[in-house]
């Protein structure tokens, strides 16, 4: 019942006693993956981003890898720090991103794709040395098309959020469909998923029978999403990705798809209302919307932008803007102005000691919203006009006294 | 032989079994709605069983099924072949010590029926049958072994198959996203796959055989006593049958195994009936106790009742088998999960080894269709790693309880043995410990 465990993964050997399976496994897991994927790191070239500021980040981060790793050996909490390094977003200060320094997470309740906004991206970089190698971005672009897909990396949140997105999404879909194929209930359907990043919610969804197309603007994640669904034959004719943006296909897919999935990427688009939109325009009537972000709120401000941008400093200062954050009220009413009829709002919360995510009343960091295109009209402005037309006409028709009749007409 | 080439066919869920170890993880998958479309190979080391008529003779190699075990057996069909052939259910059990008087009887209030005594071959048979129904699904290889397995990267590299791919003794390739080692104590995947087991011999064999009773009886009691070289258990399987279960020292179970019938018939008898072992001590200590428990609780004394005697044995029935303990440190890793006896291998004091496979099976087969349903890869460690504490959880105890008792009635040293005489007197008049016993048992 006690035993030691090893990885052999590249040269990565960590040894660790196991406990009756009375604590959670899961978490060890992730400090064990993460250790590992230290010693890969170890092995990469790190470049230094110059001033002196960043020396000492240098240091303090050093010494954040030291006491983490006595943490990890002591079974102690994990602290989530890292930062995310985005592939093909540019940085103008560096020849090359670099991946994160070792045994750091993503402290979870930021959005982690910051592909909508290309003004900064999330690379941080430590080096020991002052050379910048050229093709260490070539192996960074791989290396980073992996993250997407090791679960117990630095996506490790995005991954256990499936947990909670998937079967919103599934169960709502499901109330539209009056008998659903066992083993397939999602069949039929068809799905757009805008920002898919490396495909982590369009592959369960096109699991679940339905036919998804993934769109993101940066080149290489849509590279890593086509090559992990490309080992499952199944997933491959389900799933189609494209490199373009939501605009860009706006014309093409006008009202094709049953739903929309724009899970994390609200609060980086730069233009919210066009965005939701377009969201609006593919949408069949009848059809649903289904948003993921962070709430605009002081904890969010705390936690998300003090605590992560400027105190711990993992994510470049400007990096998220809290002024972009999206507030459900905010949601709403854009989305009830286009036309969509929100039908619930749900806060999420995520543990990052345990690593799962949990529904919650309380909306205040992360939640989720589930809206419906209305059926009757597509023209947004006319919806009041339409539905004033339609009460009248019902008060019409149930009044018989011609002289209110007239009154009403005006 | 089949060249080996790019992978021949791919399946959802893959399975490396043996015979006597934990078939019913395909049926059961086989019958969920969310594994509708998945594909599920069965890779079977012995001959296809079938059993076209039930012998006349029992066999000699039988499993104690917890109503837990019923009930999962029940869901996917095979219960039902079950009851058609036969089984025998028991509604009270005593276990008793060697040396003193203590026991403790082990009965469900309304006289349910605590267990049922099922041999190997009906069960394996039950669960062949149900396969056959669901072949559009499931996939089954007999005589075929695993030679090799090929895991992913921990990372998912770019030009590497995420899947596990298997390589089989006549050369064809499989690849699954999610292997499953059903394969027994010295299970071949979890050796390829490295995972750390700990495990010792006990210096015990099991020598079973088929026992014909002197007079037919209601015979619905199991009979377990503690003897100082290991436990020996007498399961009902008819009126007039009962199955042995004779744990005792390797040479000890030779001679058994060897000795002419009447010796050891004599022998079983004895085992059950001589006080031999008594000594005034612990008569004296034990009889304190029940005074004081008899006062304090009179309807809690039990009478120590004795077993049926034995009158021959079946010819060719007796056979030994060594005993040991194992744990798996892991029961799964990414793509692979280790179920029954590959995971587990335990004391047959407690008749719980099967018991404890089966609820591998229900509690993976549960953990994969939420998995399923939600439209998770099958190999993904979020979902094993909740099957993995869920039953590591609860083998663990149970392990621990076993080696336990097996420690603790090993011996005949006055201190030990008046501390388990004490125990099991107390333990026998506390009815909520009791209950909580069998319902841990039960599951």
């Amino acid at each position: 019942m006690w035993g030691g465990r090893k990885l052999g993964s590249s040269g990565g050997w960590f040894l660790r006693v196991l406990g009756p399976g009375g604590w959670n496994t899961k978490a060890a897991r992730r400090l064990i993956s993460s250790a590992v994927y230290v010693k890969n790191q170890l092995s990469w070239t790190l470049q230094i981003k110059p001033g002196i500021f960043n020396e000492y980040r240098t240091i303090w981060f050093k010494s954040y890898r030291t006491i983490f790793s006595c943490l990890n050996r002591i079974k102690s909490f994990r602290w989530s720090f890292t930062s995310v390094a985005q592939a093909g977003v540019q940085w103008c200060d560096l020849g090359s991103l670099q991946p994160p320094p070792s045994g750091f997470k993503r402290f979870s309740c930021l959005s982690l794709l910051s592909h909508w906004d290309y003004r900064y991206p999330w690379a941080r970089l430590y080096s020991t040395s002052q050379t910048t190698v050229d093709s260490g971005e070539v192996k960074t672009f791989l290396a980073l098309a992996h993250k997407w897909w090791d679960e117990q990396g630095v996506y490790a949140p995005l991954h256990s959020m499936n947990d909670l997105r998937v079967p919103f999404i599934r169960d709502n879909l499901l109330k539209t469909i009056p008998n659903h194929q066992p083993g397939k209930p999602l069949l039929g359907m068809k799905i757009l998923d805008v920002g898919c990043g490396g495909g982590l919610l369009t592959e369960p969804l096109g699991r679940l029978g339905a036919s998804v197309i993934g769109i993101d603007p940066v080149d290489e994640n849509v590279k890593t999403a086509q090559c992990h669904k490309s080992f499952d034959p199944v997933l491959d004719k389900r799933i189609e990705y494209r490199v373009c943006s939501l605009e860009e296909i706006v014309e093409e897919t006008a009202e094709t798809f049953d739903a929309v999935v724009a899970s994390e990427v609200v609060e980086h688009v730069i233009d919210l209302e066009t965005f939701l939109q377009c969201c609006c325009q593919v949408l069949k009537p009848g059809g649903s919307l289904f948003i993921t972000t962070i709430n605009k709120t002081q904890l969010s401000y705390a936690l998300g932008i003090v605590f992560s941008e400027q105190i711990a400093g993992i994510v470049p200062k400007g990096t998220h803007t809290w002024e972009k954050f999206v507030s459900p009220e905010t949601l709403e009413s854009i989305l009830e102005s286009n036309g969509l009829s929100v039908q619930t709002v749900v806060g999420m919360l995520y543990n990052p000691f345990s690593g799962y995510w949990h529904w919650s009343e309380n909306t205040s960091l992360n939640y989720a919203a589930h809206a419906v295109k209305s059926r009757v009209q597509e023209h947004p402005t006319s919806a009041e006009f339409v539905l004033k037309g339609e009460t009248e006409e019902l008060q019409a028709n149930t009044c018989t006294n011609p002289a209110v009749h007239e009154e009403l007409k005006k | 032989m089949r060249s080996q080439g790019p992978p021949l066919s791919s399946f959802g869920v893959w399975l490396a079994s043996r015979a006597a170890s934990d078939p019913s993880r395909p049926r059961r998958q086989g019958y969920d709605i969310h594994f509708h479309d998945k594909k599920i190979l069965l890779l079977e080391a012995g001959p296809k069983k079938v059993l076209e008529k039930l012998s006349e003779t029992y066999s000699n190699r039988v499993s104690s099924i917890s109503p837990g075990s019923a009930t999962l057996l029940s869901s996917f069909g095979a219960w039902d072949h079950i009851c058609n052939m036969r089984y025998r259910a028991f509604r009270r059990m005593q276990v008793w010590d060697a040396c003193s008087e203590a026991l403790i009887m082990f009965d469900k209030d309304n006289l349910d029926d605590m267990g049922y005594i099922v041999e190997n071959d009906v069960i394996m048979h039950a669960l062949t049958k149900q396969l056959e129904a669901v072949s559009d699904r499931v996939t089954v290889l007999y005589r075929s072994k695993a030679i090799r397995y090929t895991w992913p990267c921990p990372f998912p590299m770019a030009d590497s198959s995420p899947w596990v791919h298997i390589t089989l003794g006549d050369g064809s390739t499989f690849q699954t996203k999610l292997l499953i080692g059903a394969d027994g104590h010295n299970s071949g995947v979890r050796q390829a796959a490295g995972i750390q087991n700990v495990s010792w011999n006990y210096d015990q064999s099991a020598v079973v055989a088929t026992l014909h009773l002197s007079e037919a009886t209601e015979n619905n009691v199991a009979w377990q006593r503690f003897l100082p070289s290991g436990p020996i258990a007498l399961l009902p399987l008819s009126d007039t049958l009962s199955s042995l279960v004779w744990s005792t020292s390797h040479e000890h179970a030779a001679e058994l195994v060897s000795m002419d019938e009447e010796k050891f018939v004599d022998a079983v008898n004895s085992a059950f009936w001589s006080d031999a072992d008594h000594t005034d001590f612990i008569d004296t200590a034990g009889a304190m106790l029940q005074y004081a428990v008899s006062l304090l609780k009179p309807t809690k004394v039990s009478a120590r009742q004795l077993p049926p005697s034995v009158a021959r044995v079946d010819a060719k029935s007796r056979v030994l088998f060594p005993l040991g303990l194992g744990h798996a440190a892991e029961y799964v890793r990414p793509r692979v999960a280790l179920i029954g006896d590959a995971a587990h291998r335990v004391h047959p004091l407690a008749g719980q080894g099967v018991n404890m496979g089966f609820g591998d099976v229900s509690s993976l087969a549960h953990h994969l269709s939420t998995a399923a349903f939600n439209g998770k890869d099958l190999g993904s460690m979020s979902h094993l790693t909740g099957y993995e504490t869920e039953r590591q959880r609860h083998n663990t105890v149970l392990l621990a309880a076993t080696d336990l008792l097996k420690r603790l009635y090993s011996t005949s040293a006055s201190p030990l043995v008046l501390l388990r005489t004490w125990g099991l007197q107390a333990t026998n008049a506390v009815s909520p410990l009791k209950e909580q016993i069998m319902a841990f048992a039960s599951k």
